[in-house]
């Protein structure tokens, strides 16, 4: 085990899968895809199993200078771990899910398999400049993925997700070099604990925050999100939600924060006040729409923002908080995205209007589909709950004032998600089409089943996600606790009154 | 002076011209189709055994007074053999393609490859020089024999006009570049480039930097960097393509290579002089050239609105005036060779039933569909000249950039890079035609078994496996960059 390049396998199984694809026909290139992430999850298993918790910081390190200038330089550590397992467990649930797929199925299978290959790359990527090849290729794939099997306006929506993030990215590339310049190293590892000078960070900090917030995203560079999403097939908008949306946090989590703590602290007011019109401002907006995609990419929108305040909450709590967030929500909103999808099939139309009284016709539907809302919403027992919770109380003890409006997000979101669910599945069956759909079939079963479990798993037993990854938070909370905020609550010991006064003062009451 | 030492350094040159007149009477011999395969394939044999004969020079790192030969009015630098390397495998390139292309029309020569060996001894001397006489000597023997080629379709409108265009241009160009040196020459008392060094120190006189700034401008004009573009889109539309593709490889390679020598070696004690110029001319370039790009409808103007915007991002090396940045210019070029060659081939191939060549981005809607390795190939070009990784065009203008950022301009990076985002979408455009767009059918023709290799070998090169070379090629470009930058 200690030899063997695991995750360079992880990464090359899909890329060889994806060459195999395009060279076949569509029956085949679907096994080969499935067989491919089938592979690739039981890799990730074999991963999580041997990843020695409390161990060393980063496993399953390889090293090799193939390049001028960079390395293949892979390794994890307990974060990376739980994305990867998030990219792995999603991958063959997109595969099963695009059946829909007519069109150029090998073509679209090997876009996906290129993106898993790219998305473990991002993660397990120890060498700065790999780590930005790894980043930016992901917009090839996903532009083909929008713009060749998208909804009807899937062109505009693929110009708009690849140069808005593009433009996002190039910035990082100039910092990066900078850093690199200085630190002369492209060690990830080394350079998460560089001191770079606190007025450069100021710098760095805003050009990774020019690639990161778009990608995350945030208001007000969150635009491309929705217009992708609608447009994008039910298992791009599986992925862009599941995983895409991930580096975003991964960025900061692995960049921002610990190698430029003073300027995160410095920006700590940017980042809140950007989520905090983003929890409100994309929960509203969320709440009028018609089109489920695009009401689900907004509350993606939101969801990302509790995330981006637990990461600058500079404490546990809160960092452990955002990173349940990601997993939670790639898992939920992933699954909201198929629900989608399996009316969608059906009918053709995403727009909420066109349904209602599901639970009369699709009963187990309505069920899976009513686990994911309550899941989305926060309820206890989901997944939802452990991160919006950690979070929320991360950001407390930095500032009652955004823990306040951002809890206001929660009300909301359980506001658009149950307003949804509510005119989706119960209510009158008042269109005849949408009555007569059958309920899930097997296929569909398989989809939902297993994101079920592991979202209840996550909300009942948070433990099993969060061990692998509390020693890298540790290691992290005390990286950038000297540039720790103070907390805005006034916290004044009282003067305790001498006892006997106290019982004279009580006596006198009771007369 | 030891002449048979002058001859062996300049051995290459002395094949090349000695070739090219027997080739010359041998072509006035042979008329048949076959005799011009003949002598393309010869003329081919001669550029490969001179690549080999450059080749050690590289190799071993030449440089100093041991290169120099006729009295230091030329140099065989490592440098040079970098340069004249790569414009000897584009040539090669643009070689082996034409005879395919020109056979169908009917309008295939001999003169054909014995004009490309003639450019190629241009070039091979204008990246050899040492001095403005022998600069001007190569420029000139280049730009002649490229006039003709532009124009070497003597019954297309587009191509005579071309040729006119390319001559009228380049030769006001030529007068430009020959005002500035004259005048170098008045202000420094000399033509070689150690003397112009030596003399040109310090602050310089009004007519100096007069002189300093004709020669940028009539290089400029050589190498079509903004505000000297605009003969590129319609010499490139208007030239038969393999002679295209020849015009945006070869001579940019040259002329890109001569305006460092110039810059570094000449100018090299005035770099507060030409700095701001190389820096305005690269923003330039970038943001012009792909601003130019979005609204043509051509495919060969298309790409030679690529070719001003990518040598926007060749120019930031050498706005760096380190050896670094020389270095990533050259690790550029050879990249841009690839892309650019692997461009144009893949316009070639584009023909609809007749065999007509298709050149319209219209034409090319939904290519994806009945000619998947093609279009593929193409969207790999796009991506890969718009940088984005993991094509191996990024690795270009990520060493450049570097070198931009170590020698402290970083916000000359950061506008260039933020500038190429606009690049992105044109590139974009063309990959939205072939592969989101309903099929037009019009590209339909089958190509040529050797434009699909050739495109196949660029593919290759451009793909993410190019990363494998970054460490050979950073070498033999550090050695050639080095070369140059002795004092």
């Amino acid at each position: 085990m200690a030899d063997f390049p695991i995750l360079s396998v992880m990464m090359l199984v899909p890329l060889l899968a994806a060459v195999a694809c395009l060279l076949v026909e569509a029956k085949a290139a679907r096994q080969i895809a499935l067989v491919a992430t089938l592979i690739d999850l039981a890799l990730g298993i074999l991963l999580w199993v041997n990843y020695d918790i409390g161990g060393a910081q980063w496993q399953f390190q390889e090293n090799v200078p193939l390049f001028a200038g960079f390395s293949w330089a892979l390794g994890i550590d307990g974060i990376a771990l739980m994305l990867i397992m998030l990219s792995v467990f999603l991958m063959p649930i997109c595969i099963l899910a695009s059946a829909a797929i007519e069109k150029r199925v090998g073509e679209y299978m090997a876009a996906f398999l290129l993106m898993e290959t790219l998305m473990i790359g991002v993660f397990a990527a120890q060498d700065l400049f790999l780590f930005y090849i790894m980043f930016e290729a992901g917009l090839i794939p996903m532009y083909l993925i929008i713009g060749i099997w998208g909804g009807a306006d899937r062109i505009y929506a693929s110009y708009k997700f690849f140069l808005y993030t593009l433009i996002g990215s190039v910035l990082m590339l100039i910092a990066m070099l900078w850093m690199v310049n200085e630190a002369g190293t492209t060690d990830i590892p080394t350079l998460m604990e560089y001191n770079f000078a606190p007025e450069v960070q100021t710098w760095l900090w805003l050009a990774f925050f020019a690639s990161f917030a778009v990608k995350m995203p945030m208001w007000p560079v969150h635009t491309w999100l929705p217009d992708a999403h609608v447009q994008a097939p039910t298992a791009g908008s599986v992925i862009l939600a599941g995983v895409l949306l991930k580096m975003g946090g991964y960025g900061f989590i692995r960049f921002s924060l610990p190698m430029f703590p003073e300027a995160s602290a410095q920006f700590a007011w940017l980042v809140f006040a950007l989520s905090m019109v983003a929890v409100v401002y994309t929960s509203l907006v969320a709440l009028v729409q018609n089109d489920m995609k695009k009401l689900i990419a907004y509350s993606s929108v939101a969801h990302m923002a509790i995330v981006t305040i637990g990461l600058f909450a500079f404490n546990p709590q809160g960092l452990e908080g955002a990173m349940v967030v990601m997993l939670s929500h790639g898992l939920v909103s992933g699954a909201l995205f198929l629900c989608v999808g399996v009316i969608y099939d059906r009918l053709h139309t995403r727009e909420i209007d066109r349904y209602g009284g599901l639970s009369i016709n699709m009963p187990y539907y309505a069920l899976f589909f009513m686990l994911f809302t309550m899941a989305s919403i926060g309820l206890p027992g989901t997944s939802g709950f452990v991160g919006e919770f950690l979070s929320l109380a991360g950001i407390y003890q930095v500032s009652s004032w955004v823990a306040l409006v951002c809890t206001t997000g929660i009300i909301l979101g359980a506001a658009y998600m149950l307003y949804l669910y509510r005119r989706v599945a119960f209510g009158e069956q008042k269109n005849a089409d949408a009555a007569a759909m059958p309920d899930l079939n097997r296929r569909e079963w398989f989809l939902m089943a297993p994101i079920a479990a592991v979202v209840l798993w996550m909300g009942v037993y948070p433990e099993s996600f969060l061990a692998p990854m509390r020693a890298d938070i540790a290691v992290l909370d005390a990286r950038i606790a000297r540039a720790k905020p103070a907390s805005d609550a006034q916290l004044t010991a009282g003067k305790p009154k001498p006892a006997t006064a106290t019982e004279h003062a009580a006596h006198g009451e009771a007369h | 002076m030891d002449f048979v030492q002058s001859f062996r350094l300049a051995a290459p040159e002395v094949l090349f011209s000695l070739s090219g007149l027997i080739l010359l009477l041998a072509s006035a011999w042979t008329r048949s189709d076959r005799g011009a395969r003949v002598i393309t394939w010869l003329t081919i044999a001669v550029l490969v055994i001179g690549g080999a004969m450059i080749a050690p020079a590289l190799a071993n790192g030449a440089a100093g007074p041991d290169t120099l030969a006729f009295s230091a009015l030329f140099t065989a630098s490592a440098f040079a053999a970098f340069a004249k390397l790569l414009i000897i495998a584009a040539a090669a390139a643009s070689l082996v393609i034409a005879p395919a292309y020109f056979q169908r029309l009917g309008a295939y020569r001999n003169e054909y490859p014995v004009l490309v060996l003639f450019a190629v001894l241009g070039m091979c001397l204008m990246v050899s020089s040492t001095n403005l006489l022998s600069l001007y000597i190569g420029l000139e023997l280049n730009s002649l024999a490229a006039y003709v080629l532009a124009a070497f379709l003597r019954n297309d409108d587009r191509s005579a006009e071309a040729g006119l265009k390319y001559f009228v241009l380049g030769s006001l160009a030529s007068g430009i570049l020959l005002f500035g040196i004259s005048l170098t020459y008045g202000f420094a008392g000399t033509i070689g480039y150690d003397g112009i060094a030596a003399a040109l120190t310090g602050k310089i006189s009004t007519g100096a930097v007069f002189g300093l700034v004709f020669v940028f401008a009539g290089l400029a004009f050589k190498i079509s960097a903004v505000p000297f573009h605009m003969w590129t889109p319609d010499v490139y539309e208007g030239s038969p393509t393999p002679v295209t593709t020849f015009f945006a490889s070869a001579p940019k390679v040259a002329a890109l290579a001569l305006t460092v020598i110039v810059a570094i070696e000449a100018f090299g004690n005035q770099i507060a002089a030409w700095q701001p110029i190389v820096v305005f001319a690269a923003l330039a370039s970038i943001v012009i050239g792909a601003l130019g790009a979005i609204g043509q409808t051509n495919l060969k103007r298309l790409l030679a609105y690529s070719s001003i915007n990518n040598v926007g991002f060749l120019l930031i090396g050498l706005a760096a005036a380190t050896p670094q940045g020389v270095a990533g210019m050259l690790v550029y070029l050879a990249i841009y060779t690839a892309m650019t060659i692997g461009g144009f081939v893949a316009v070639l191939m584009l023909k609809d039933a007749d065999g007509n060549p298709v050149e319209s981005l219209a034409d090319i809607a939904g290519l994806s569909r009945h000619r998947k390795v093609l279009a593929a190939c193409i969207a790999m070009i796009m991506f890969s000249l718009a940088g984005i990784p993991p094509l191996f065009g990024f690795w270009g203008k990520f060493v450049v950039f570097q070198a931009a950022v170590e020698a402290g301009h970083i916000w000359l990076a950061a506008i260039g890079i933020a500038a190429s985002v606009i690049g992105a979408f044109y590139y974009l455009k063309v990959v939205k035609v072939m592969y989101f767009d309903e099929p037009a059918m019009k590209a339909v023709g089958h190509s040529d078994w050797m434009h699909q290799a050739l495109l196949g070998l660029c593919a290759v090169a451009i793909s993410p496996l190019g990363y494998l070379l970054t460490k050979p090629l950073g070498a033999l470009a550090a050695t050639a960059a080095g070369a140059l930058f002795i004092p």
